[in-house]
């Protein structure tokens, strides 16, 4: 038995769109059959690896645990939309500064977890970066120049506020 | 394999009352889905899912925490994100602080809803413990009415419940009377995040004059459901704390546990384990330095 199918509108990456898909279908298979968006990854399929990692309504989600009729009226954030204005986030510099990436599985996922964390404590101590990147499984790095990344990331991004706090004087 | 998301009919009514009027016209048809951080994690498997699942996902009645003074009152779509920042809960319920950020991992956390963890059942679940050991009150709605249970009465079986097929987990309360407990809540598990527990042990208990005046033991992983450990409880009651009396206390655990043999761990370690985690708890309770 096939059961209905549903019109879900939301607001991806700042921009509005619908889909037309079953309403159990995880937002992560919309996000890459539907719609193309195939920077968010999927790892394990059962939420524990965070390869998946979307921000919906300015929280952490794993997009694999998301059927997409929950997505409604949401706002939801993929890795194609950390960068803004082709300019990319600090945290995707310091990742290429610091080696934060290998083989790039976990990499979508492992931003947006680390995009989620610094909104909340834009300093958090290593400490605090384990436990934000804790659902954020990596096999090649080792997680220290991850950790690195996130730090350098935290560092340069209140830099650039201070700079442009110091031009606005 | 993976199921197939067409063979699911899932709704998203919106409002608590068409959830309850749904539930209501078909008894037991309808499968509620908060966050999915269960039924969605089955249906990757392949597991057998409920073909009829109803939305509960961003319905606003049900997604709140209210300071009522006496008690607090945490909805059922509440997830354990909204459940560590709250303020009155960090300062009031810390064991429940505690065992919400243990929940799987932040993305985990954001969605997993105090109303799954409940009604979904697991011997294991985290949060389990922290609310038996603070005497909670299950709030149980339908479209006939509601009422009210203990905490401690919720759980029946394994997976088994004490709700009725066209009622809804509402809310969970938590009387504010804990103030003067020393409080305890350890689990044991393979890793600090995304590990299920191997076992868990939560106690809230009142010394007076140098003896036992209020004690409540809970368990998470020693039973088939979370549950009080009521022997436990009664060996302890009403002595003081000491070589003489913990003894007892951890044969009682001994007798009163009924674990199993898992995948993660074995009916024999989380007895022993357990029995560890109780003594643990009365030697810092007799040497005063038992944590809150």
């Amino acid at each position: 038995m096939s059961a209905p199918w549903a019109t879900i509108r939301f607001i991806l990456n700042g921009e509005p769109c619908a889909v037309h898909a079953p309403p159990m279908k995880r937002l992560l298979d919309v996000l890459r059959e539907d719609l193309r968006l195939t920077g968010t990854k999927e790892g394990c399929g059962e939420g524990e690896c965070g390869s998946c990692s979307v921000r919906m309504n300015g929280e952490l989600v794993n997009s694999c645990l998301v059927p997409v009729i929950q997505a409604e009226g949401a706002t939801v954030q993929t890795i194609e939309g950390l960068a803004t204005n082709g300019e990319l986030h600090p945290l995707q510099k310091a990742f290429l500064a610091c080696g934060g990436a290998q083989c790039g599985i976990c990499t979508p996922g492992m931003l947006m977890a680390a995009a989620q964390l610094l909104d909340v404590n834009p300093h958090p101590n290593i400490a605090e970066i384990r436990e934000g990147l804790a659902g954020n499984l990596c096999r090649c790095t080792g997680f220290m120049r991850i950790f690195e990344s996130v730090v350098k990331a935290a560092a340069n991004e209140s830099t650039s506020t201070e700079e442009q706090a110091a031009h606005a004087r | 394999m993976r199921g197939n998301a067409e063979a699911h009919q899932m709704i998203a009514p919106g409002s608590l009352a068409a959830v309850l009027d749904l539930m209501s016209s078909a008894p037991g048809e309808w499968t509620p889905i908060a966050g999915g951080t269960e039924i969605m994690v089955a249906h990757a498997a392949g597991k057998p899912v409920a073909e009829k699942l109803v939305s509960l996902w961003g319905i606003p009645e049900l997604r709140f925490i209210e300071d009522r003074t006496e008690s607090i009152a945490i909805g059922a779509a509440a997830t354990f994100r909204d459940l560590r920042a709250h303020a009155a809960i960090n300062a009031d319920w810390p064991l429940v602080s505690r065992a919400s950020s243990w929940i799987g991992s932040i993305a985990n956390q954001s969605r997993a809803t105090v109303g799954g963890n409940l009604v979904n059942g697991s011997p294991a679940a985290d949060s389990s413990p922290a609310f038996l050991v603070y005497d909670a009150e299950i709030e149980l709605v339908s479209s006939r009415g509601s009422r009210r249970i203990p905490y401690a009465a919720f759980h029946t079986g394994y997976k088994q419940n004490a709700m009725a097929p066209d009622e809804l987990l509402y809310a969970i309360h938590l009387p504010r009377r804990f103030a003067q407990h020393r409080q305890y809540l350890r689990k044991v598990g393979t890793r600090r995040a995304m590990a299920v527990a191997k076992v868990a042990l939560a106690v809230t208990a009142l010394l007076k004059e140098g003896q036992m005046s209020e004690i409540r033991v809970a368990a998470a992983s020693l039973a088939p459901f979370p549950v009080r450990l009521v022997q436990v409880e009664t060996a302890l009651l009403g002595q003081p704390i000491n070589s003489i009396t913990i003894q007892p206390a951890r044969a009682a655990l001994l007798a009163e546990a009924t674990p199993i043999d898992d995948i993660r761990s074995t009916a024999t370690y989380r007895r022993q384990v357990g029995a560890n985690l109780l003594e643990e708890f009365l030697i810092k309770l007799r040497t005063g330095d038992a944590s809150k």
